[in-house]
């Protein structure tokens, strides 16, 4: 898997171990800006892999490839129109992601088995890792960074917020996702309800009646205690 | 992902062309409906056709317009679009109501995510997943020429219709299409051919490499069920080693014609134990012009697996169909 590989030669013995001090007087840089930033200057500086890596092996020589095949694209992302051109084989995922830096849509298990990538293409929920950006010619996409109004969070997010719904947080923004989905059809739904519609998103945590909960209260439905039914 | 040119159809004539054209100039290729299969076994580098290997060109189908539809044809047949998604089945009332082993069938399948990118022929025409072959391991599937699971961990694997290769149809639609009568609409390079459910999945004794009679440049543009006779109902019952978001272990779907508590006829076909969906006509057979009681709903249940050939380590297959068909039979009567 393209995603894997590249994370396999990424150079991880020298990525810092330590978050950069946040104390006073430390720069604003964030710990997204400065990991994503010192790894892309050592790829592009082309330092090669080192780690568990047997010193007489041949090393190996990058062939030049021809270039991917790329398509030009438009669509609307969280409201905003773009005008792309992507490469054939891009993920609606890795486009969201490594294109746009929207990293709000995580990425698990890149199989259509965790639901961590879910983003709504034209209002339904959908496994970002298992379609391909190409494919989104015309199409609107709404990613968990498009949730918040005028610097507010949604009443969803505030639900989460205020019951607790993410531990670790990374299947968060593919919960909230299915459930802006679900409420947006559905302005109140059962608690059985809501556990269908999230169905399709793993929490890892196993926080689920705490999610449950959350939804039911976003919704404004009475019965949002008791995670059990 | 390796890389490959995207090509997006604009009709079925366009995309057996655009196939044709890639198969001639010497270019693998492989249609595209939802890419929920499909881009899994592009990742992992699985060929998603045994003779084809990986593809250079996807032929995306998406585009064709009128394969999305639902449509009741005057006789009454069902006219369901190759494109048509499984959340589209799964919410049609039609389908509800009168094809329902049909609309419980793609309930099951996955999750929401997958059902509003998953197609009916994509559905249909699904690759098996099988753990060696979703693996890498070099089999028929693959293109290879052995079985892993034969003698290896077979838990999940036939247990009728088996050998060379023991893959199970992976395809929940399926067994529903077949048991409700459905023919497959086929479009290739000769003309436009309907097949029946009996004749459009492949055994592995018929050809080890592939499931169906699809050809490299055919599209199936989809299917039509017959309207269903006066007093019919029907079921889908999926037994998963989970709740939801996987295959089945085994699973049947039953028809029955029903006049009063007496059933007129009745078809049974089993999803999960077989590399296609697995007629039972024995079964059948016992149901027909007769009342269904407990005692007539278990006959019929251990006559469903009596052909049943189990592998080393999935004989508990054999008593959980048993029970599937069974407690389907007895359900369905029992439905108003
Ligand atoms: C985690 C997971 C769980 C799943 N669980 C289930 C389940 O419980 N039950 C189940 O039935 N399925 C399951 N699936 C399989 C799921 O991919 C299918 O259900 C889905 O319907 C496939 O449709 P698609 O349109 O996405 O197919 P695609 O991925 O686009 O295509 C699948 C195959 O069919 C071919 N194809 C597609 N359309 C046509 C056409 N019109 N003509 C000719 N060939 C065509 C493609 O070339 C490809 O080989 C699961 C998949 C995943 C990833
Ligand atoms: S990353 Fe897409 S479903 Fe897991
Ligand atoms: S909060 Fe950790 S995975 Fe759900």
């Amino acid at each position: 898997m393209e995603g894997r590989q590249r994370n396999g030669v990424a150079p991880v013995g020298t990525v810092p171990s330590e978050e950069p001090e946040a104390g006073p007087g430390a720069s604003d840089l964030t710990r997204r800006d400065f990991l994503g930033g010192s790894t892309a200057a050592l790829v592009a500086a082309g330092v090669a892999p080192s780690v568990g890596h047997d010193a007489t092996a041949p090393t190996v020589v990058q062939q030049a490839v021809p270039a991917a095949p790329r398509t030009a694209i438009r669509l609307t992302v969280n409201g905003v129109e773009h005008a792309f051109e992507v490469e054939d084989r891009w993920t609606l995922n890795e486009f969201l992601r490594d294109h746009l830096m929207l990293t709000g849509t995580k990425l698990g298990c890149e199989r259509g088995e965790c639901g961590a990538c879910t983003v709504l293409v034209d209002g339904s929920p959908v496994y970002s890792c298992s379609t391909l950006a190409v494919w989104m010619d015309g199409k609107s996409i709404r990613t968990v960074e498009g949730l918040e109004r005028d610097g507010r969070v949604s009443a969803l997010q505030q639900a989460f917020i205020e019951h607790n719904a993410p531990q670790c947080g990374f299947c968060t923004p593919g919960q909230l996702m299915a459930a802006t989905a679900l409420l947006e059809r559905n302005a109140r739904p059962t608690a059985d309800e809501v556990r269908r519609a999230l169905v399709g998103n793993l929490c890892r945590c196993s926080n689920y009646n705490a999610i449950v909960e959350a939804v039911l209260a976003a919704s404004g439905s009475a019965a949002s205690t008791g995670g059990g039914e | 992902m390796r890389a490959f040119v995207n090509r997006n159809a604009r009709s079925v004539e366009e995309a057996v062309a655009l196939a044709r054209e890639a198969t001639l100039a010497g270019r693998s290729v492989a249609f595209a409906a939802g890419g929920s299969d499909l881009l899994q076994l592009m990742k992992d580098h699985i060929p998603s056709r045994a003779e084809a290997g990986e593809p250079d060109v996807l032929v995306n189908l998406k585009g064709i317009a009128g394969l999305d539809r639902i449509e009741s044809a005057g006789d009454g047949t069902l006219r369901i679009g190759g494109l048509v998604t499984l959340s589209a089945l799964v919410g049609n009332a039609l389908v509800r109501e009168r094809f329902t082993a049909l609309a419980e069938a793609a309930e099951t399948v996955a999750t929401p995510q997958i059902r509003n990118v998953g197609t009916v022929a994509g559905n249909v025409a699904q690759r098996p997943w099988c753990w060696y072959f979703r693996n890498g391991f070099p089999c028929f599937k693959a293109g290879g020429d052995r079985c892993f699971s034969a003698g290896g961990e077979n838990q999940l694997h036939a247990i009728f219709g088996g050998g060379p290769s023991y893959i199970v149809h992976p395809s929940d639609l399926a067994p529903a299409l077949v048991a409700l009568g459905a023919r497959f609409r086929v479009a290739g390079p000769e003309r436009e051919r309907v097949v029946s459910g009996g004749d459009f999945f492949v055994l592995p004794r018929q050809d080890a490499l592939r499931e169906n009679v699809l050809a490299d440049a055919d599209v199936l543009i989809g299917v039509d069920v017959p309207a269903p006779a006066a007093g019919t109902r029907s079921a889908y019952h999926k037994v998963m080693d989970r709740e939801a978001w996987t295959h089945a272990l085994a699973s049947a779907a039953v028809v029955m014609v029903m006049d009063g508590d007496v059933c007129r006829s009745a078809s049974i076909v089993l999803g999960g134990v077989a590399p296609i969906p697995w007629r039972v006509p024995e079964a059948e057979a016992l149901l027909a012009g007769e009342r269904v009681t407990a005692e007539l709903a278990r006959e019929v249940g251990t006559a469903a697996v009596a052909g049943a050939r189990p592998l080393a380590k999935n004989a508990y297959k054999v008593p959980l169909t048993r029970r599937v068909v069974e407690r389907t039979v007895l359900a369905l009567a029992a439905r108003a």
